[in-house]
């Protein structure tokens, strides 16, 4: 048979992917434009006139720095909060998978509830709750709310359940290692394709987080990009001059996590996701 | 899996136990407090506050809000448009990239994925600026080859505009997730199909889609809870337009009576109201997980 490609639907997935990365094109030109160019040039071809350089000159001095202070900030919440979720979650997803202990349904049932629970609920309480603990407008406000994570435990639980055998931790047992030693010396190293992907989707659910720093945080200095940008533009409304920042922080802002995603997802098990794990 | 007695598994499970109780529990049991209870002035004229049990007023006021119905009826204009589009767009690029004789495929996933990456906040700024008429390469274009530019911030037009954003930002993860099931399924049940001569076009919607229908519910229902919970979208969007207002959608509203009227009690409300909603349609989803597992024991 002759495989030749079909060109109907060879056109419309790539007219997909011409949708997905027009907008991250848009962005990366009208970045290159001066303030009076962005308003006088026409916005979906770049201009190379040291737009580029003097937006980014500007960004940086805007607030003695404050936009790196804000990059520096979301890497600090994603990063530590997402690393916790994967201590955390692996460790409770390989009890619950691997052990048969009292009040495990309990856990198991109350985790699976805590899935279905939104996030604007629990904002409002958690803001009061921590308020009272002294920890609003701390680092702390946004990475302990964001540390525990049902979906995670639930995919680790899976994962674990799927990929590591009872036979090795028997005969680890046998040979007279302790039940913390075997979680770290087996199930860890066999598990770590599900916890890298637990760690990017909260990675990028914790970047990506607006509302619980935006009602957590009111200190400039301890905002995300995302709050941060907003309160940016927020302030724009009145200033066109500052939609230049807007934009060329907008750029910067996904490079990280773009790039991230693309290293990174080769490693995805994106079936844990979708629910079929082939162990 | 092992019975032994031993206290590892309670170890392990502790944090994360701990911190579910402190982070979860006790916030929504405080929510469900907070919305039985109100601030009254109690003492004859003398002014003094206090917190007082209030039974289901404040829930009464939320269901009498017609700002919040308005919110509730604006999202769902939203929602009208966006499940819809996200769903079938996400299907449409499953079925594609599982079918025989397509190029690009590599290149076209990671694409159309690439924009879940972007937060929705800044993902809202760059479509906001595309919109704007002072910068938006759409109307340059229009008026370029002399038409009118389009008012994106128009009182239907608002609706597709932000729900594009939304299309935009989780086509991919849900197309991502359908194909990855679909990659599950075995080929021998449509090769039969193929050597008889039907065409990929049947096989995708007479086989496939079937085969589908578990994961497409599922899908369907996390792009419903995200619509309920719709937020960063339009509040992002808001400086740059009249149309949207400080009370646009239910979170909107919510946050509006909990942070800017200061009233937490009413907003408790509000919220226990909405995570019901949510509760609902999740435990729709849970139910169609366990019929998927049941059949796959078989």
């Amino acid at each position: 048979m002759r495989t030749r490609t079909k060109i109907v639907p060879t056109l419309l997935l790539a007219l997909g992917g011409v949708y997905a990365v027009l907008p991250l094109l848009w962005v990366i030109f009208a970045s290159t434009k001066s303030s009076d160019e962005l308003f006088t040039t026409f916005s979906g071809w770049p201009s190379f006139n040291g737009g580029f350089t003097e937006n980014i000159a500007a960004l940086s001095s805007y607030g003695g720095g404050r936009f790196w202070l804000w990059m520096l900030n979301s890497l600090i919440y994603a990063g530590g909060g997402a690393f916790l979720t994967v201590v955390v979650s692996a460790a409770c997803g390989y009890a619950l998978a691997k052990y048969r202990f009292t009040g495990q349904r309990l856990i198991f049932a109350s985790l699976l509830a805590g899935v279905l629970v939104p996030g604007i609920t629990l904002a409002i309480p958690q803001y009061l709750l921590l308020s009272q603990m002294n920890l609003v407008g701390t680092y702390w406000s946004v990475i302990l709310p964001s540390v525990i994570s049902p979906y995670s435990i639930y995919l680790c639980r899976i994962y674990a359940e799927a990929a590591v055998p009872d036979e090795i931790l028997e005969a680890g047992r046998v040979d007279g290692a302790g039940e913390f030693r075997l979680l770290w010396s087996v199930g860890v190293p066999i598990m770590t394709p599900g916890l890298v992907t637990v760690f990017l989707l909260q990675f990028i659910g914790i970047w990506n987080n607006f509302l619980l720093p935006y009602i957590m945080l009111a200190n400039d200095d301890l905002f995300p990009l995302t709050v941060g940008l907003y309160s940016l533009l927020n302030r724009g409304a009145s200033q066109p001059a500052l939609y230049t920042l807007v934009i060329s922080g907008s750029l910067l802002s996904i490079i990280p996590i773009v790039a991230l995603f693309l290293f990174l997802q080769r490693f995805w098990r994106l079936d844990l996701v979708a629910g079929s794990v082939k162990g | 899996m092992t019975g032994r007695r031993t206290r590892a598994p309670y170890v392990m499970a502790a944090p994360a136990v701990i911190l579910f109780v402190v982070f979860i529990v006790v916030p929504i049991g405080y929510a469900v407090w907070l919305s039985l209870h109100a601030m009254r002035v109690s003492g004859a004229g003398l002014g003094i506050r206090a917190e007082v049990f209030v039974g289901l007023g404040n829930y009464l006021d939320a269901v009498k809000d017609t700002a919040l119905y308005e919110a509730i009826q604006r999202m769902l204009a939203y929602g009208v448009i966006m499940v819809p589009v996200t769903m079938g767009l996400a299907l449409l690029f499953a079925l594609l990239l599982d079918a025989p004789r397509v190029g690009g495929k590599r290149a076209s996933r990671i694409t159309i994925f690439l924009p879940y990456a972007v937060p929705g906040v800044i993902a809202s700024l760059l479509w906001g600026f595309i919109y704007l008429p002072a910068v938006s390469p759409i109307g340059a274009a229009f008026k370029a080859v002399g038409l009118d530019a389009p008012d994106f911030f128009g009182d239907v037009s608002v609706f597709f505009s932000v729900a594009n954003i939304a299309v935009w930002g989780s086509v991919g993860f849900n197309m991502v997730v359908l194909y990855t099931t679909l990659r599950a399924i075995p080929k021998e049940l449509y090769e039969a199909a193929r050597l008889d001569g039907a065409s990929e076009w049947r096989i995708a919607l007479r086989i496939k889609v079937p085969l589908l229908r578990p994961a497409l519910t599922m899908t369907s229902v996390f792009t419903l809870i995200g619509m309920l919970q719709v937020f960063s979208e339009p509040a992002t969007l808001r400086p740059m337009s009249n149309t949207i207002t400080q009370d646009w959608v239910p979170l909107m509203r919510i946050y509006q009576q909990a942070f800017v009227d200061n009233d937490t009690y009413l907003g408790a409300a509000s919220s226990v109201l909405l995570a019901g909603a949510t509760v609902l349609l999740s435990l729709a989803a849970l139910a169609v997980f366990r019929s998927r597992s049941a059949r796959s024991e078989r």
